[in-house]
C-alpha cells in the first residue's frame, strides 16, 4: 500500500479566544437546554458589545436540545450564522469546537464565532440521557448493573488502583485540593470544604469510586468567542492567543482496558506546535469527570511519565496558589457537571485566568494554560480527547 | 465459596410482593444474535470472515477491516479478569433491587475486552470462564465464572438471577400417570426442589409407578385434567399462589397423518392436550406467576413445556402430532413474550420420539423418560430457553437451522 506522508499542520497566526461567559449552575432546573444556551449567548454578545446578529458563526454542544441540533436553535434564537457546527463530543467539546472555530476564522468563513456548551437538568433528565447514550452502552454496558459512567470509571480506577499503585488518598487530594479551588469561585456548586477525611468516609457508590469521587450534574452553560487577534483587540476584549490544540478519536483501542487517552498519541505535537515544554505552563484545566482521569492526563499531557501519576501527585498541591495550580475554578467535582457544559468548564475558567480576570482566586502571574477535554463512553472507555494551550494578550 | 442459599421461610402475607422490575431490555439488532445462541446454552460472538478478528460488542462492521462480512461462531470462553467493581447505587430500578452488584472487565483470550456480571468466588485478578445467558429479560449477558467450580456456586445471587434452578422451588409437574413425568418428578427432588405438585388425570384409576411417587414425602398429587378448563383453574386456584416453576409433560400422541388417519375425533383430543391443553394451564397459572417474578428466593422463575422436536418440521407418520406440537411452539413463542413482564422464563424441551407403547413401530435412537427427565433440571439449572433432547431431536435442530426447506422434504421423504 502506498504510505500516505502526513501534512504538517499549519500554525495557528491569528486567533484570538475572548469572554468567558459562565451561567451560574443549578443543581435541578425546570429549564430547557435552549433557555441555558440563549443566557449564554445574550451574555456573550452584551458584553463583547456586540448585537447576536454579528455572530457569523455558531458551534453549539448539548445532549438535551432534543429533538433540535444547532440548526433548530438558529430559528429558535433568530440568528443567522454563516457557519454552523454541532459538537455531540460530551467532555471533549470545548476543546474541539475551538479547534474548528479556529480555522473557521483563520480562512474567512466566519469572523465571530460563538462557541457555547449548556445541558437542562430537569429531575429525571439524567437517567433518560443514559438510556439512550449510544448503542454498545445499550448493548454491553447496561445491563451489567447500570452504574453507568460510575460503573465504568470503577473498572478503570481499579485496574489503575492495581497497575499503578494508586490509593484511595491520592485521588483524595486531587478533590480535596480542587474544593479549595471551588470555594473561591463564587458559581461553584459545592460551597462546603472538603476534608481528607470526609472523603475518604464518603459512602462507597461502585468500588473503588466513592460519593467525592462522582461529579454533580447539574444545568448551565459556558460560552466563549472566537475571532482574530486583531477584531478582539480592536473591541477592547481582553483575551488570550491560541497557541495549538490536538484531538483523538478512539485511540490504543487494543489497549484491554483504557490506561491513557488519545493525548498521548499526540501530545509532543502540541508542544511543538506551541513552541512550549510542560515546564512552560503556568496552569492545567484537566477534564475531571472522575479523579482517575486527572491522573492519567497529568502522565499522558506529558507532566510526568506513565505510571507516575500517583508520585506526582503526593509531590504537588492542586490548589490556585500551590506547586501546580489545577482545576482552578473547582473543575466539574466541585463546581458541578451541566452536561456538555463541562467539556467548556476549564476552558473559560483558563481563559479567565490568563487574561487575570479570574473569578476565582487568581493564579499569580498566569500567562500560560493548557486545557485538556475528555469525552463520551461509549462502551468501556472514553473515545473522544483534546487539549489547546492558551496564551494570554497583555492588554 | 458461595454460601448456600436456605430455604425460605413461610411468606408474610402482610408483606409487600416485590415488583417484578426487569434488567434493561434495549438492544440492537445485532447484537439479538448473542441473544439467539444464548438461549440454545451457546457462548457465540461475532468473528469476521473476512480477517478472523473477534469483536464484541456486537457490530455491524469489523473494527480491524471494515468487512461487513460478520458471522457468530462458538467462541472460546477462557478470559482473564483484569478489573472489578461492585455497583452500590444506580437509577436502574431492577438493580436497585438487587445492589450490590459484582461487575468485572474481562480480556477474552481470543483478543476483545468484555464488561460482564462477575461470580462471586472469582479471584481478580484469575483466570475466568465465560458463559452467555438470558437476563429475566431474556436478552443475553456474559458472566464470568470461576476457571474451576466452586462449591454451592450456582447459588450466586448474579447466577441465580440467569437461571430458573428448581433448589428450594415448588414446581408442579402436570402428568403423573406419565413414564416422563414421574421421572422429571423424581429428578426434581433430587435437584433440591421444596415441593413437587404432580397433576393426576382421571386420579381414581391405577396407574405404574404410583406407589413409588406418591411415597416421595415432598410429592403431593392433585386431580387434574388439561381438557377440562374447571379442573385447571380448581388446581390453580389451591397452589397457583405457591407454583414456581411449571413443567408441562402432556402429550396425547396417536399414530398419523391427515389422509392416512381420516376424521377428527383424534386430531380433536390432541389438540385438546396438547394445545389447548397448554393454553388452559398459561391462563390459569400465567398471571399468577407473572406477578411473583421477582419474589425472593422462591420466585416464580419458568414455565417449561416438553414437546416433539417434530413441532419444527412435520413428519407425516405422525402428522396430526407434529401439528399439534407445531401449535404447541407457537403458543409457547406467545407466552415467552406475554411472561416477560415477570421475567418468568418460558422453556422449550424438545424430544425426539420418546419409548413408549404408542411408538413401537418408530425405529431407534429413542429417548428413554431418564433422558428427558435429566435435561429438564440441565435447561431449568442452566437457564437455557431451547434444549434438544436425544439425537433425533438434535439431528433435526441442526437440520432446521441449516434449511427449514430441506428438512420438511427429509422428513417427508
Amino acid at each position: 500500500m502506498t504510505r500516505i506522508r502526513t501534512i504538517p499542520r499549519r500554525p495557528y497566526e491569528n486567533v484570538a479566544v475572548a469572554v468567558p461567559v459562565s451561567i451560574p449552575y443549578v443543581r435541578y432546573s425546570v429549564e430547557s437546554a435552549h433557555w441555558w444556551i440563549a443566557r449564554a449567548l445574550g451574555e456573550l454578545t452584551k458584553r463583547a458589545g456586540l448585537a447576536p446578529a454579528d455572530i457569523d458563526g455558531l458551534s453549539v454542544s448539548s445532549f438535551t436540545l432534543s429533538p433540535d441540533t444547532a440548526v433548530g436553535l438558529t430559528q429558535h434564537l433568530g440568528l443567522s450564522p454563516r457557519w454552523l457546527d454541532n459538537i455531540p463530543m460530551g467532555g471533549a467539546s470545548g476543546v474541539v469546537a475551538l479547534r474548528r472555530a479556529a480555522r473557521a476564522v483563520e480562512a474567512g468563513d466566519a469572523t465571530i464565532v460563538a462557541c457555547v456548551g449548556g445541558d437542562a437538568n430537569q429531575v429525571d433528565s439524567f437517567r433518560k440521557l443514559l438510556s439512550s447514550f449510544s448503542r454498545f452502552a445499550q448493548d454491553a454496558s447496561y445491563p451489567y448493573g447500570y452504574g453507568g459512567p460510575n460503573g465504568s470509571f470503577a473498572l478503570l480506577t481499579d485496574h489503575y488502583m492495581r497497575h499503578f499503585g494508586a490509593r484511595r488518598e491520592d485521588f483524595g487530594k486531587i478533590c480535596v485540593d480542587q474544593r479549595t479551588n471551588a470555594l473561591g469561585y463564587p458559581h461553584a456548586i459545592m460551597k462546603k470544604p472538603l476534608t481528607m477525611e470526609d472523603y475518604l468516609g464518603a459512602r462507597a457508590i461502585a468500588d473503588p469510586i466513592h460519593l467525592f469521587d462522582c461529579v454533580m450534574p447539574c444545568a448551565g452553560s459556558e460560552a466563549f468567542l472566537v475571532t482574530t487577534l486583531d477584531i478582539a483587540r480592536d473591541l477592547g476584549l481582553p483575551h488570550a492567543r491560541l497557541a495549538a490544540t490536538i484531538e483523538r478519536h478512539n485511540a490504543f483501542a487494543d489497549d484491554p482496558i483504557q490506561m491513557r487517552g488519545g493525548w498521548a498519541m499526540d501530545v509532543d505535537e502540541l508542544y511543538a506546535m506551541a513552541g512550549m515544554a510542560p515546564d512552560d505552563i503556568d496552569l492545567v484545566e484537566t477534564y475531571d469527570d472522575y479523579p482517575v482521569i486527572v491522573m492519567m492526563q497529568f502522565e499522558d499531557l506529558g507532566f510526568c511519565k506513565k505510571g507516575e501519576g500517583p508520585d506526582f501527585v503526593r509531590s504537588h498541591s492542586f490548589t490556585n496558589d500551590g506547586s501546580f495550580p489545577q482545576n482552578t475554578s473547582g473543575g466539574q467535582l466541585s463546581a458541578g457537571q451541566a452536561g456538555a457544559g463541562g467539556g467548556y468548564l476549564g476552558l473559560v475558567e483558563a481563559l479567565r485566568q490568563v487574561t487575570q480576570t479570574a473569578l476565582s482566586k487568581q493564579v499569580p502571574d498566569a500567562r500560560t494554560a493548557l486545557v485538556s477535554g475528555f469525552g463520551m463512553i461509549n462502551y468501556d472507555r472514553g473515545l473522544c480527547s483534546g487539549a489547546a494551550i492558551l496564551e494570554g494578550v497583555a492588554p | 465459596m458461595t454460601d448456600p442459599i436456605v430455604r425460605p421461610p413461610k411468606k408474610d402475607p402482610q408483606k409487600v410482593t416485590r415488583p417484578p422490575e426487569l434488567p434493561p431490555l434495549q438492544r440492537s439488532r445485532a447484537a439479538l444474535a448473542m441473544s439467539a445462541a444464548a438461549s440454545r446454552g451457546a457462548f457465540e460472538l461475532q468473528c469476521c470472515k473476512a480477517c478472523g478478528a473477534w469483536m464484541y460488542p456486537a457490530r455491524d462492521a469489523c473494527p480491524r477491516c471494515l468487512s461487513v462480512d460478520l458471522a457468530w461462531k462458538p467462541a472460546p470462553d477462557g478470559g482473564e479478569v483484569i478489573a472489578e467493581t461492585t455497583i452500590r447505587t444506580t437509577v436502574d430500578l431492577y438493580f436497585r433491587q438487587r445492589t450490590p452488584w459484582r461487575v468485572a472487565m474481562v480480556r477474552l483470550d481470543c483478543g476483545p475486552s468484555v464488561v460482564c456480571h462477575l461470580h462471586g468466588d472469582v479471584e481478580v485478578p484469575g483466570r475466568v470462564r465465560m458463559t452467555a445467558q438470558l437476563d429475566k429479560g431474556g436478552n443475553a449477558v456474559i458472566m464470568a465464572l470461576p476457571a474451576k467450580r466452586t462449591p454451592n456456586m450456582a447459588d450466586d445471587p448474579e447466577f441465580r438471577e440467569l437461571t430458573a434452578s428448581p433448589k428450594h422451588r415448588r414446581v408442579l409437574v402436570t402428568d403423573g400417570r406419565t413414564a416422563v413425568g414421574q421421572a422429571v418428578v423424581e429428578a426434581l427432588v433430587n435437584a433440591g426442589a421444596a415441593l413437587v405438585f404432580v397433576g393426576i388425570a382421571e386420579p381414581w384409576k391405577p396407574y405404574p409407578g404410583e406407589d413409588r411417587l406418591k411415597a416421595h414425602e415432598n410429592v403431593q398429587t392433585f386431580a387434574l385434567d388439561l381438557t377440562d378448563t374447571t379442573s385447571v383453574q380448581d388446581l390453580a386456584g389451591e397452589i397457583g399462589g405457591k407454583t414456581d416453576i411449571l413443567i408441562n409433560t402432556a402429550d396425547h400422541v396417536r399414530p398419523g397423518g391427515i389422509l392416512s388417519a381420516p376424521g377428527m375425533i383424534t386430531a380433536k383430543d390432541s389438540f385438546d392436550v396438547n394445545v389447548f391443553g397448554l393454553q388452559r394451564l398459561a391462563q390459569a397459572f400465567g398471571p399468577g406467576m407473572v406477578g411473583r417474578g421477582a419474589d425472593g428466593t422462591n420466585s416464580a422463575a419458568a414455565f417449561l413445556d416438553v414437546l416433539p422436536v417434530y413441532a419444527l418440521a412435520n413428519t407425516p407418520d405422525f402428522g396430526i402430532h407434529s401439528a399439534t406440537a407445531a401449535a404447541r411452539l407457537s403458543m409457547l413463542q406467545c407466552l415467552r413474550s406475554e411472561m416477560r413482564a415477570g421475567g418468568v422464563r418460558v422453556m422449550s424441551v424438545f424430544t425426539g420420539p420418546i419409548e413408549d407403547d404408542w411408538r413401537q413401530p418408530v425405529p431407534p435412537p429413542k429417548v428413554a423418560p431418564a433422558q428427558i427427565a435429566r435435561a429438564v433440571i440441565a435447561a431449568l439449572e442452566g437457564g437455557i430457553e431451547d434444549s434438544f433432547v436425544g439425537d433425533v431431536a438434535k439431528d433435526v435442530a441442526t437440520r432446521f437451522r441449516q434449511d427449514a426447506k430441506v428438512l420438511e422434504r427429509e422428513l417427508g421423504a
